[in-house]
């Protein structure tokens, strides 16, 4: 198509478009297909970004943090803590390891054994939080530093339960993703099912033009811009009530957890607004590829 | 204008025309006769394109049709004006339009040619009913309109495959001398007809020279009919 076909294309030719007859009921049609199918990419999008977001925000924290737990001997402990602490100091890759305070544990253990518990006189293993830079450190080998030097130290990665937590956020977002291609895919099938109903119910303006001198790309446009339209305006109708719906949901909270989060945030909420330019696109092609096969059958 | 060098037309049983050699000079005035399914239609067909000869050569205005792309093809159609037997027309828009659709699909300004377009309509007969859609028409308001569609471009050439076949006496005689008078003007005119009496009638209004299709076989039949 050249420069001038498209800028034509983008003005409209209200004469172009005259010789094509109207077709109520089948434009609205396409106008409702186009709408649900973009109404239910807005929310493919929100679970895509939602998911997204969880096995990133998860993976991260999961990953940069790790927790050395040091059962020994009430008279040992403090010795084995400091000698973790030098340890895990020499080691690359940990930007902070700190032991938790008594206040801090009884605040950890608070859910499940009530205020009043007596601390001192339980064997309550000494925690150390370590916090890992952004290069990470060698786990398997702080792990056999700590067994030679530090008995009654055991480190724990998180990565047990991490991975199938960020797995299932991924597989999430994998499916979202596949559901706005496959939502692509049958917008398409359907825009050109309808565009080879008009082009089949019209083939005697198709042949009447021809015989007249139109060219190809003139009745070809006829029809591609009505349906690219009608892509248009139906998938920004569907994905305003898309979003009106998402916006509507309850607000993020903690106690919601992963449901109250699927939603768009900030820079997010522009997304969708590629909903109806993706499917105008869409329509384009499809619409713009049956009507150059249709008129290629033509002489 | 137009020239076929020994042009075969085969249908996928057999053969309907074989080494046809013509050729349309300007201003000529030509009859195409013979009988029904002899392949008149099929001539005229290949003459401006709807039809690929199976053998031979056509060229038009020096080019060889075989050449030509789609695009050539329909500028090409341009200059040739062609009206059918059974004229289709585009039923939603109203006579005006239709016979202005050449300007229209070739970008020409419809505007600017509005008082062409209105002598044209009432050199047809048609100046009172440019409102009026073509399933409203009469058979012989239709082919007037396919022949007043067919020159507004100012084609060089006129092909017109039967154009009384569905009309009167006196209809068919008005739409002779409409062409007898494009050819005045300079056009290249084939007129397809099995109507002898036609043919006959003409001999009066124009110089025609009458070709006739037997046996598969294009000839130039006897001045007396």
């Amino acid at each position: 198509m050249s420069k001038r076909t498209i800028r034509s294309f983008l003005l409209g030719d209200a004469q172009a478009d005259r010789v094509v007859p109207p077709s109520g009921f089948t434009a609205q049609l396409t106008l409702f297909a186009a709408a649900a199918m973009a109404f239910l990419a807005v929310f493919a999008l929100a679970l895509c970004m939602a998911s997204g977001r969880l096995a990133d925000r998860w993976a991260g924290e999961l990953a940069r943090s790790a927790t050395l737990r040091i059962s020994a001997p009430a008279d040992q402990r403090d010795a084995q803590t400091a000698a973790a602490l030098e340890i895990l100091r020499q080691t690359p890759g940990i930007a902070s390891a700190r032991a938790l305070s008594m206040e801090e544990q009884a605040a950890l253990l608070t859910p499940w054994f009530g205020a009043d518990l007596p601390l001192d006189d339980l064997p309550v293993p000494q925690l150390v939080e370590i916090v890992a830079d952004d290069q990470g450190y060698d786990v398997e080998g702080l792990r056999l530093r700590l067994s030679g030097e530090v008995p009654g130290a055991v480190l724990d990665d998180h990565s047990r339960w991490r991975r199938p937590l960020v797995d299932a956020a991924n597989s999430l977002r994998r499916l979202g993703l596949m559901s706005i291609l496959l939502i692509g895919g049958a917008t398409a099938a359907m825009i050109t099912l309808a565009a080879n109903a008009a082009l089949a119910a019209n083939a005697q303006v198709i042949e009447v033009l021809r015989l007249v001198g139109a060219r190809d790309t003139y009745i070809a446009q006829a029809f591609v811009r009505r349906f690219t339209l009608r892509a248009l305006i139906g998938a920004t109708l569907g994905m305003a009530l898309g979003m009106l719906g998402v916006a509507l949901l309850p607000p993020a909270s903690d106690a919601g957890g992963f449901l109250t989060g699927l939603g768009f945030q900030g820079a997010g909420w522009a997304v969708p607004f590629l909903i109806p330019v993706l499917g105008a696109l869409v329509a384009f092609a499809a619409t713009w590829y049956s009507a150059r096969r249709r008129l290629g059958e033509l002489t | 204008m137009i020239e076929l060098e020994n042009v075969g037309y085969s249908y996928g049983g057999g053969e309907l025309l074989s080494n046809v050699t013509l050729s349309l000079s300007p201003g000529s005035f030509h009859f195409l006769t013979g009988p029904s399914g002899s392949g008149k239609t099929t001539l005229m067909k290949l003459c401006y394109g709807a039809l690929k000869p199976t053998s031979g050569r056509i060229k038009v205005f020096g080019s060889d049709m075989r050449r030509l792309d789609r695009d050539q093809m329909a500028i090409l159609r341009r200059r040739i004006g062609v009206v059918h037997q059974d004229c289709q027309f585009l039923d939603h828009l109203p006579l005006a339009d239709n016979v202005a659709l050449p300007l229209t699909v070739s970008g020409r300004d419809v505007g600017a040619e509005s008082q062409n377009l209105s002598e044209l309509l009432a050199w047809v007969g048609l100046g009172n009913r440019t409102d009026a859609l073509p399933p409203e028409l009469s058979g012989g308001e239709r082919q007037r309109a396919a022949l007043a569609r067919a020159v507004i471009m100012s084609p060089e050439v006129v092909l017109a495959d039967e154009p009384t076949g569905n009309v009167d006496w006196e209809m068919s005689q008005r739409l002779l001398t409409l062409l007898a008078e494009l050819n005045r003007m300079g056009k290249t005119v084939l007129v397809a007809s099995h109507d002898l009496a036609l043919i006959r009638a003409a001999k009066s209004l124009v110089q025609a020279r009458v070709l006739r299709i037997s046996n598969r076989k294009l000839q130039l039949a006897g001045a007396d009919l």
